[in-house]
Order: C-alpha cells, then structure tokens, then sequence
C-alpha cells in the first residue's frame, strides 16, 4: 500500500518538474495559513500513514509523514513517554509530517529543547523524485552531514518528508503549575536567575499588560522530590498559588494551541505576531496600534503581539525584534494584504551572508524549483 | 602510509609551496606561517597517529580577518585548507593534504564573555572544552558535553565533530548545546548560523554546520549554552555474570523512565587492564561492570538511586555498590576514564572505533566482536556509552607488524560493518575523517552521498575546505566496493575504476 504511494509521490514530483509546476506539500491542513501564502497543488501527505517502529527502551519512534500526531502521542503515552518539545497541533488532523515541517515547539521547548533538536532521522524525497535517508534511529550519529535537521522548521521547501524517527522522553514523575501575579520586568528577571539553578523549571507563561501588572504561571516537571521543593519554594517567595491538576493541563494545552481567550479575541484587521528574542531582552514598549496587553512564554524569549496586519507594522516590528537581537515572524493573520510574514536573511547582516548557502542548498535537493512555494522565504 | 614522492613531485611541490607562502606573509606574522619541515612535522596528523600527510605550510591567524584572507588567498590560488584546532580527533579529520595548507585555530583562545543570566558564554574556537566549565564555575553553571578528551580539545573542534561524552544521554551533544555559530565561507564571507534567540529566519543551517568536519566553514567564534550544576552526583556500580545481563539493564533502565547522567558499560577484558592501572576496586570476575550516575538535587539523587538500584537488583546484578562520597564517585569512574590509557599498557598499540548501535543490540554486538577477536587474532576491550549504544572497542595490536595492523584495520571495518546491519551508523561522535570514509560507502547509497556533495557545495563550491574527508566520492565507494567482491558480483559496474 505504502510502496503505491510513494510511486504516486514520485510521479507527481517528477511530473510537476517537467511542467515547471510548484507542488505545496500538505498533511492534515491544520497549519496552511502559517508561512507566505501558496496557492499551489496540493501534495498530499496523509495517505502514507503508519508507525513504523517503536521500540519504549530506545526512546525511539519512527513514522510516515501523514500519520496523526494524535495517534503518535496517544501511543507513547501508553508507555509512559512523550514528545518532550510538546508541539502544537492546531487541529485534530495535525500530521506527524506537518509538526516536523512547521518545526515549532510548545511551551516545554525553554526546558527541553526545540523540535529540531529530536529529530534522528529522516527519509524524503527530493525534487527529482529521489527516495533518500539519512541520519537514523540512534541517540548519537556524526556519519555526514546533518540533513535531517534541515527538514524542522523548512515549511516544504526543501523536500518532501517521507519519515522521521525522533528521539521520545519519559513523562516527568512529577509536574505542578503554580501561579501569582506580577510585573513583566520582574517576570524576566525571576525566570532567568531561576533557570541558572538547578531547579525543575519546565515553562512559563506571563500574560498581561507589557508596561503594567500580569498573571505569570510555571510549570514545574521532573523529580517527585524536586517538584515539591521548589513549587514549596515559589509559594514562600513569590506567594504563589498551586493550580489544579486538570485547571493546569487545560491552561497549558490552550497556550499551547493558541485557544486562550487571549488570541480568540483578535480582531480581524490584526496579525498575530511572534517575536523570539535573547534571554536579555527587557520588556518591549508596544508601538503604537499594537495591543497593550502581551503574551511572554519560554522564559520571555517567545512574545506574542496583536498589531495591524500590514508591512508597516511588520517593519517596525521586525526593526524591533533584530535591534535586540532576534527576529520577528507574522504568525497568523486574516489579512489578504501581502507583506513579508518572516524576518528575512538580508534584512540582517549576521544572517545576509548565508542567503546564497540556503539558494544553492535548496538547488541540490530540488533542482526544478518543485518545492518553491516561497512559505519560506 | 605515505608512497614516496618522486624528485619531479617535489620540485612541484616545492613551487606551489613558495607561491603559497608568498601569498600569505603580507597578512600573517613571521611565526605565523610555517613551511620548513622541522616545524610542519607535528601537525602531520591529529589523534589518529596511523595516518599522516605533511602539509605545504601551517598558518596561525589570531584574528577573524587574517583567516578571512588565508582563504581568499588559498581560493584565489585552488589551495586545499585543513582547519586545526587541538588535534585529538580521532577519525584523522584534521589529517593534512599534501598540497594543502592546515589553517589552525590554536591562537583563538579567548572566552569573550560569560552571561550568567542569559546563561550562555561566547567563546573563541581555540578554548579548550573544559576551560568553559572551570570559568563559569563560580556562577554555579557548566558546559555539559564531556568528550574523554575535554581536558585538551578545543570548542571548535567539538563544533566540527558534533562533540558527546558521558553526560550527553541526559543534557545532549553539541549539537543540542550551541547557540550560534560565526564563521568564515571559503569565499571569505562572514556569516552567523544561529543566534542568542531560540531560533532563526531561514533554514536551520546551524544543524548542519555543527558536526561537518570542517568540510563548510571556518569557525571563528561560538556561543554555548550553560546549565546550572547539579548540587550532588553519585554513581552505582553494579556487576554482571553475564553480558547480555548487562545489556538488558541497560535497556530495563530506560524502559523504567530513567534517564540518568551517565550509563557506561567495560566488559571483563577493560575491567582487568584498568583495575591494574588504577585500583578503583572493580569486581575482576564481572563479565560486564555498568556505570550508572545520578545528578541534581540531594533528593532526586536519592530517588533516582533507589529507582536504578531495583532495576538493576530485578536484572540480576551480582553486586551492587553506590558511591558514598565524591572522592569514591570519581574513583568508580576512574577505570571508566582511563580505559584507554590502560590499554597503552597491555599493547603496543591499540585502535579505537566508534559505532553506535540500538541499546537493545547491545550484547549480540559484544558476542559478534568475540568471534572477530578469533578471526583476525587480535585482542579487543569493550568500553561504552551504553545509555545511546556508542560503542568504542579497541582494538589490541603491535603497529610495527604492518599485518597486524592490517588486520587491526580490517577487525575495525566489519565491527562498523556490523553497527550498521544492526540499525546504527559507523561513528557516534569521533566523525568520519580519513579513518572511516570507505565505510560511508556501507551506510549510504549512491544519491544520499551526491546529495551530502550538494550540501558541501553549497557552502564550498570549489571543494577547498578540507576536501577528501567524510564524504566519499563514487569513484571511492566504486573502488572500495571492488575490493569486497561479494558473491562474484562486482559493485557499481558502470563505472569506470581509478
């Protein structure tokens, strides 16, 4: 079954390179409105669907493309393990393809480690309609060059992803969410002190107005002991209040899907923007027509703003972001207007230099332009 | 081994020396740039003493702009460079090429800055992988990846090598622990991979850089990430009558939903030479001693411990000793850490592989080297990451016999070989280098290795950059191929043999 889509796969490929047509790879169709705007042929991932192996004691699972993310987590959950970069799946069809392609991470990721960071192994097929692999399924592999780790985060511009194997965790023994309110600026400051000690801290969400007073909530994960210590700790020193099990896991997978009254409130002439920052960003004063009231995860370095969905916005935002050190990404918007959804290679002489790197790399793996959907610039 | 050189192939040699050299002095200073023999000979190999190749010169920049330069001038002139840092890889990666310049990076040795906040340090490739740690010491943080050779291997060497070590089951490889990555492009270009944020615009070409053998660019400054030091760190010791006893622990650990700091495994041959060389009190009749370390705070060390003391009690361990004191943890560990020392000593020489395998393979691969060890007749100790499956056993054998290391290299081979049929790769974090290249040609096929060419040639599309490593060409796996006729069919047919 599995081998008939595959030749599908590659016929299409290869046809659209001989038409000079663009294919846009789709899974479940969950996260079509992240990245530029494409209106090419769908590619579709979901008939190539299936685990392929999973083996609890390596820590390992491997699966096709299309099968769904929920299937993947419901299984590891049987045994007690988890996808530790807890990634969003913005709908109930969210594929296992779709999740390593969009490369983005949940509120865990300050803690353990951004999507990319999991991935083994992949299989793909590149633009000529070549069957590759590379990497594999151990923990530790230096055998050529890392290529699987170009697929995280490349929204179908590189190639189509067939397979992965990534890396799984235990469930913490332990997790508790506590939650106090206070400045922004203090949340910083307190967030980033405590994550030089050795304290279980596994996420945070501070949610309020950027120049005044919010609610922050953390996440404590791992040792039984360690998480009863420092959530006793948070309690004395911050007057913390311990959540509910079931208040804390709904809190946390509504940040985590963007479900929070927050971003369901967004009116409609507004884009959702992302900015990621150093751990030494101070809190950002809003420009002007962009809300007040701002969402700060992984320890502040994840920043959510509501603003105009219009360049204007975006340039002030992006000049922004890259004066303190990071970037800006237009994250979702109803929009129709076109303006650049992702802070640029050139835009910033650190990163310009290797604009002609990313051109030619993504040359050698699709040599007829079939993945050129431009999501990613 | 090198083939002597005609007198036409030296005079040769000779003239594109005095080109290169010409070239470089106006923007190095005079013991900067070496040339004359007597002084190029101790960069004639890296750790992988095997191989060696002298180089036309050695050039030894301080500063970003004059490596900016070396490679403008060695790209104008089509000159190979091998970038250096403390040379104790060991996969022969910075071997040089014989009409090639080795570019080290021994002068970058400067910690730029230390973040405690940020929890990050910027650093110059040069500084050596435990320096980081002794500097931040006193903000309570460290670097985690440990490689063996931490003591004397430099940051940007373990950038190029994508850099393990016994810590990085719980807290990652390099890979897992840069932040961002400055570097110079054989055209001369500057550029940052990475950055202080938690991601970046465009492709993850960090990911790809770190680990690429210096075959990409040229690392010139690198900024880590720090961790807060565990309060207290203690380690099991336990014992196994049997070795498939103590791979199934290892796997029956896992399983349990513990990941601890450290799982090493030495069967009996290791335990008997290091026990001699440092007295740590190891059972001499274990057929396999496991290793098992538990760090953070007092109290989930305790538990951890208790949770790893009844798995390992369930999987049949016949003794069990838990470190009492820090001076005991470092003595368990000792034997561990001078395994390949302790080698030295029982042989003239030793060769030291690489392979990963799945946790689960563990013992079938031990059981599998056993019977090589009859095959070729030469000794073998088994000393490894047990929690990923990297494997490094070292091969026994005496290198003035060029049949005894011929069979060494052979042994060494079909255990790669073996990693490989059994689901892993041929090296989990020494790298390809010179040492493991034809054994590329075993892991992957035809158009992985032109898509990996792709990858190199989007960064160096003149292939200057420590050409002839890591990446096989066809006409190399066509070779080496021809030499393993299997079943009279010859590999690769189409192609024409060098």
């Amino acid at each position: 079954m599995n081998e008939t889509v595959l030749s599908r796969f590659r016929e299409q490929i290869i046809e659209a390179g001989k038409q000079n047509q663009v294919l846009s790879i789709q899974g479940g169709n969950t996260k079509s409105w992240y990245g530029n705007p494409s209106r090419s042929p769908i590619l579709s991932t979901k008939p190539y669907q299936g685990i392929l192996d999973y083996q609890p004691e390596e820590l390992v699972i491997t699966a096709c493309a299309g099968t769904s993310i929920a299937e993947i987590e419901s299984i590891l959950a049987k045994n007690n393990q988890i996808l530790p970069f807890e990634p969003p799946h913005f709908g109930d069809d969210a594929t296992f393809g779709g999740v390593i392609a969009a490369g983005l991470a949940g509120p865990a990721r300050i803690s353990a480690g951004n999507l990319r960071d999991f991935v083994l192994g992949t299989r793909l097929m590149d633009g000529r309609g070549e069957d590759l692999s590379f990497g594999g399924k151990v923990m530790k592999n230096v055998a050529g060059y890392d290529v699987s780790r170009l697929l995280p985060g490349s929204l179908g511009t590189l190639a189509l992803l067939l397979e992965a194997s990534v890396k799984v965790l235990p469930k913490p023994a332990a997790t508790a969410s506590l939650r106090c309110r206070m400045g922004a600026s203090d949340a910083l400051k307190i967030l980033n002190e405590w994550a030089g000690q050795p304290l279980p801290l596994n996420a945070s969400a501070w949610i309020g107005d950027a120049g005044g007073e919010g609610e922050l909530t953390i996440r404590l994960a791992g040792a039984k002991a360690a998480v009863t210590s420092a959530s006793q700790m948070m309690q004395d020193r911050l007057g913390a209040t311990v959540l509910d099990d079931s208040e804390a896991d709904l809190f946390w997978r509504n940040l985590r899907e963007q479900q929070l009254s927050w971003f369901s409130q967004m009116p409609n002439h507004h884009a959702l923007w992302r900015l990621s920052l150093p751990a030494n960003c101070p809190v950002l004063a809003m420009p002007k027509d962009c809300l007040p009231e701002i969402i700060m995860e992984w320890h502040g370095q994840e920043r959510w703003i509501q603003g105009p969905a219009n360049q204007s916005t975006a340039n002030v935002l992006q000049k922004l972001a890259i004066q303190h050190g990071g970037h800006l990404t237009c994250f979702r918007s109803l929009s129709t207007e076109a303006f650049e959804r992702f802070t640029r290679l050139d835009s910033n002489p650190l990163t310009a230099g290797f604009e002609a790197v990313q051109k030619r790399l993504r040359h050698s793996f699709d040599p007829f332009g079939v993945f050129t959907t431009g999501r990613l610039p | 081994m090198n083939a002597p050189a005609s007198s036409a192939e030296i005079q040769s040699l000779q003239a594109k020396q005095a080109i290169l050299v010409d070239a470089l002095r106006p923007f190095l200073a005079d013991d900067a740039l070496l040339w004359q023999p007597e002084d190029t000979i101790p960069y004639e190999c890296d750790g992988l003493a095997a191989y060696r190749k002298m180089p036309l010169a050695v050039a030894l920049p301080e500063n970003e702009e004059q490596v900016v330069n070396i490679l403008k001038a060695c790209k104008a002139l089509g000159v190979p460079v091998v970038p250096r840092g403390s040379g104790t890889g060991l996969s022969g990666g910075a071997m040089p090429i014989e009409q090639g310049l080795v570019l080290s990076l021994a002068k970058f040795k400067k910690i730029l800055q230390v973040d405690p906040f940020t929890r990050t340090a910027v650093v110059q490739p040069g500084v050596r992988n435990l320096a980081i740690s002794e500097a931040v010491a006193k903000h309570g943080l460290y670097y985690a990846p440990d490689p063996s050779s931490q003591i004397a291997c430099s940051i940007g060497g373990n950038v190029n090598e994508n850099s393990g070590g016994v810590h990085c089951l719980k807290y990652g490889l390099t890979l897992h622990n840069v932040l961002r990555v400055r570097a110079v492009l054989m055209n001369g270009d500057v550029v940052e991979f990475g950055s202080m944020a938690p991601d970046s615009p465009g492709l993850d070409l960090l990911a790809v850089l770190i680990g690429s053998e210096g075959m990409l660019g040229i690392v010139t400054e690198i900024t880590v990430k720090l961790v807060p030091k565990p309060k207290l760190a203690r380690v099991i010791m336990a014992s196994f009558d049997d070795i498939e006893k103590g791979g199934n622990a290892v796997a029956a650990i896992i399983a349990a939903g513990i990941i601890p700091a450290g799982l090493e495994m030495m069967d009996k041959p290791t335990t008997r030479a290091v026990e001699e060389f440092v007295h740590a009190g190891y059972d001499l009749n274990a057929e396999a001693i496991l290793l098992c370390e538990s760090d953070g705070t007092p109290e989930e060390v305790e538990e951890e411990i208790a949770r790893m003391n009844a798995v390992l009690e369930k999987q049949g361990a016949s003794r069990i000793q838990v470190s009492e004191s820090e001076a005991e943890r470092l003595r368990f560990w000792s034997g561990r850490k001078n395994a390949f020392p302790a080698a030295g000593r029982i042989a003239a020489d030793y060769y030291c592989m690489d392979g990963t395998i799945p946790r689960r393979h563990i013992a079938t691969l031990l059981k599998r080297i056993k019977g090589m060890e009859a095959k070729y007749g030469l000794g073998c100790l088994n000393v490894f990451h047990a929690g990923d499956g990297n494997m490094h056993p070292l091969i026994l054998f005496n290198g003035a016999d060029p049949d005894e290391w011929h069979r060494a290299e052979e042994f060494g081979t079909e255990i790669l070989e073996a990693c490989v049929e059994l689901g892993g790769t041929i090296t989990g974090e020494h790298g390809v280098g010179i040492e493991k290249i034809n054994s590329m040609c075993v892991q992957f096929g035809e158009q992985e290795r032109e898509r990996f060419w792709g990858v190199k040639a989007a960064f160096d599309p003149d292939r200057l950059l420590n050409p002839d490593k890591a990446i096989p060409t066809l006409n190399r796996c066509a070779e080496y191929g021809r030499m393993r006729v299997s079943g009279g069919v010859l590999p690769h047919p189409e192609l024409e043999r060098f």
